[in-house]
C-alpha cells in the first residue's frame, strides 16, 4: 500500500467516538503527510490521547475511518492491527514502563514481541543498547523503572518506542509534570530522533515552547544540541498545529497562523507559555 | 449484563489462546509458583486446623450415639467433598485473585495495557491465559493437600484426645471414601479455579480510576469470586448428589 510522500501516513477521516456520554473526538478530520511534524494542543480533557490511541487502533472510532499507512484500521480485528502497529512507536504519558522488567527487557520487548520483527536476543540487546545511548541511558541497562527520575523514564520510554526504527512516533505530553529543563532535555531527544531518522511527528502537549522547539529547532550533531533551523530547514520541517477543544478540532495551521489566531480558546495557548 | 457479557468474552478468549502461540510458558511457570508455592504454607495450615476443629466437633455429636470410632470417616468425607475444595479455593481467591486484581488493574491504570498492545502483544494471552491455566493446575493439587493435611488433623485429635487408635482412624476414613468423592473433589477445584482466576483477571483489566479503582477493583474481585464458589459448589453438589441418588 501507499507509503510515498505524497500519500498520507495517518488519516482521520470524519472520526467520532464517545463513551457514553458526549463525543470526546467529535467529527475530527485530518491527514499527516510523510515526514510531517504536527504538535496538538488542548485544555485537559479536549481528547488529545484519545486521539493518539485511536490513531493506533487501541480506541475504536463509532463512526467514521482511521487510516494508517494507507489501511483503513478502523474495524481491523486486533491480531492483524499487530503488524501496523510494529510501525508506529508511541510514547505514553507517564512513560508506561513495565514496571516488573529491567530497563534493557522494557526496550527488547517491542523487538522480541512484535511478529513482524522477531530479533534474536543477541540482536535486540545490540539495538536496545544503541537506542539507550542514543537518549544517553546506556548505563540505566540493568536498572528498574522505579529507580529512575520521571525524566528519564519518559527517555527510555522514548527508547522503547522508536526501538523497531518506526516510520511514525506518536509523543503523548512528553513533557508533563517536568521540570522546564528536563522538559527542554526531552524536546531535545525527540527532534534528534525526528532529525536523525527523519520520522513523521505527532506530539501532543499542552506546553508552547515544545511546539515551538520542535518547530523552529534542528538537531546539530556537531555540537550535540539543539541550533535554531535556517528558513528553508524550517519549510522542510513542515510543523503543522492543531488545537482540539473538547473533541473537536479547532485550529489546524502553521506556527503563524496560531500566533495570528483571534479565537480566544486558541490564543490561549500561545498566549499562556510565551 | 454488558459485565457478563464481557466475563464470558473474556473467559472465550483465555481458554482460546491455550492452543495459539505464543505460549508464555515462562509466566505460566511464573504464575504456578506464585499461585502454588505461595499458597501452600496458608492452605497446609488452614487444611490442618479445619480437620483437627472438624474431628473435636463431630467426636461429640457422635459420642451420642456411641459412634466415636467413625470420626475418621466424618472427617475425610467432609473434607474431600466439601470443605478441602471450597475452604481452598476461598483462600487462593483472597490470595490470589485480589494480587491478579491489583496486579492488572494497576498495569492499567498505569497504561502498561495499552503498551503491551501498543508493542505487539494481547494480554489476555501473556498475562490471563497464563494466570487461569495455572490456577487451573495447581488448585487441584493444593485440595489435595489440604484434604490429607486436614484428615492428618483430625488424626491427631482423635489419637491424643479422643483416644482411638491409628488403624481405627485411617480405615474408618480410607472406606469412607468412594470413587464419587474423589472425583467431586477434585472436579470441584478445577471448576472454581477458573472462576477464580477469571474473576482476579475481569476486574484487574476492567479497572477505571486511578489508585482507587485498583482498590474497588480488588475488593470486588475478591467478594465476586467468594460468592461464585459458593454458588459453584452448591450446584456441583446438586449435580453429584442426584447422579448418586439414581
Amino acid at each position: 500500500m501507499p507509503d510515498d510522500s505524497s500519500q498520507p501516513i495517518l488519516r482521520f477521516d470524519d472520526v467520532t467516538l464517545s463513551f457514553g456520554g458526549p463525543p470526546v473526538l467529535n467529527h475530527i478530520s485530518f491527514s499527516v503527510l510523510p515526514g510531517e511534524t504536527r504538535i496538538i494542543f488542548g485544555a485537559a480533557g479536549s481528547g488529545k490521547t484519545i486521539l493518539l490511541k485511536t490513531a493506533l487502533g487501541l480506541l475504536r472510532p463509532d463512526t467514521g475511518r482511521v487510516y494508517v499507512f494507507g489501511h483503513d484500521i478502523t474495524r481491523m480485528p486486533e491480531r492483524d492491527l499487530f503488524d501496523i502497529r510494529s510501525r508506529i512507536g508511541m510514547l505514553f504519558q507517564e512513560g508506561a514502563l513495565f514496571d516488573s522488567l529491567t530497563i534493557e527487557e522494557n526496550v527488547c520487548y517491542p523487538l522480541l514481541n512484535q511478529k513482524s520483527i522477531r530479533s534474536t536476543p543477541e540482536q535486540a540487546r545490540a539495538r536496545a543498547e544503541e537506542v539507550l545511548r542514543f537518549v544517553e541511558l546506556e548505563h540505566t541497562m540493568d536498572k528498574r523503572p522505579s529507580e529512575l527520575s520521571g525524566g528519564m523514564r519518559r527517555r527510555v520510554g522514548i527508547a522503547r518506542a522508536v526501538a523497531t526504527r518506526p516510520p511514525l512516533v506518536l509523543y503523548d505530553s512528553p513533557t508533563a509534570g517536568l521540570d522546564p529543563i528536563t522538559a527542554n532535555t526531552i524536546i531535545a531527544v525527540i527532534v534528534k530522533q525526528r532529525d536523525v531518522s527523519n520520522v513523521t511527528t505527532l506530539m501532543v502537549t499542552h506546553r508552547y515552547q515544545d511546539g515551538n522547539l520542535m518547530a523552529n529547532y534542528r538537531w546539530d550533531a556537531a555540537t550535540g544540541g539543539l541550533r535554531p533551523a535556517t528558513n528553508g530547514e524550517r519549510a522542510r520541517l513542515r510543523t503543522t498545529f492543531m488545537v482540539l477543544r473538547e473533541g473537536r478540532l479547532v485550529f489546524e495551521g502553521t506556527q503563524q497562523e496560531l500566533e495570528a489566531s483571534e479565537d480566544p480558546y486558541v490564543s490561549r495557548f500561545v498566549v499562556r507559555s510565551t | 449484563m454488558l459485565a457478563v457479557q464481557e466475563f464470558y468474552l473474556l473467559a472465550g478468549a483465555a481458554l482460546k489462546n491455550i492452543f495459539r502461540r505464543p505460549f508464555y510458558s515462562d509466566d505460566l511457570f511464573l504464575q504456578m509458583d506464585i499461585i502454588g508455592v505461595g499458597s501452600l504454607p496458608i492452605v497446609i495450615m488452614t487444611g490442618f486446623f479445619s480437620g483437627a476443629v472438624m474431628a473435636l466437633q463431630m467426636s461429640r455429636a457422635l459420642a451420642q450415639y456411641g459412634q466415636v470410632g467413625r470420626t475418621g470417616m466424618v472427617v475425610s468425607i467432609t473434607l474431600v467433598r466439601e470443605l478441602g475444595p471450597v475452604l481452598t479455593a476461598l483462600l487462593v481467591a483472597g490470595r490470589n485473585s485480589s494480587g491478579m486484581a491489583s496486579e492488572l488493574g494497576s498495569m492499567v491504570v498505569t497504561e502498561q495495557i495499552d503498551a503491551m498492545r501498543a508493542l505487539g502483544t494481547d494480554p489476555i494471552q501473556k498475562l490471563v491465559t497464563p494466570r487461569v491455566v495455572a490456577t487451573g493446575v495447581v488448585l487441584p493439587l493444593l485440595t489435595i493437600i489440604a484434604d490429607f493435611v486436614g484428615i492428618f488433623g483430625g488424626f491427631i485429635i482423635s489419637y491424643f484426645l479422643l483416644n482411638l487408635t491409628p488403624t481405627q482412624y485411617w480405615s474408618s476414613a480410607w472406606r469412607a471414601l468412594e470413587w464419587n468423592d474423589v472425583v467431586q473433589g477434585l472436579l470441584k477445584p478445577f471448576v472454581f479455579a477458573f472462576a477464580v482466576s477469571l474473576v482476579g483477571c475481569f476486574y484487574g483489566l476492567k479497572t477505571t480510576g486511578g489508585t482507587q479503582g485498583v482498590g474497588r477493583a480488588t475488593t470486588q474481585a475478591v467478594v465476586v469470586a467468594s460468592v461464585m464458589i459458593f454458588f459453584l459448589t452448591f450446584f456441583l453438589t446438586k449435580i453429584f448428589v442426584s447422579q448418586a441418588g439414581s
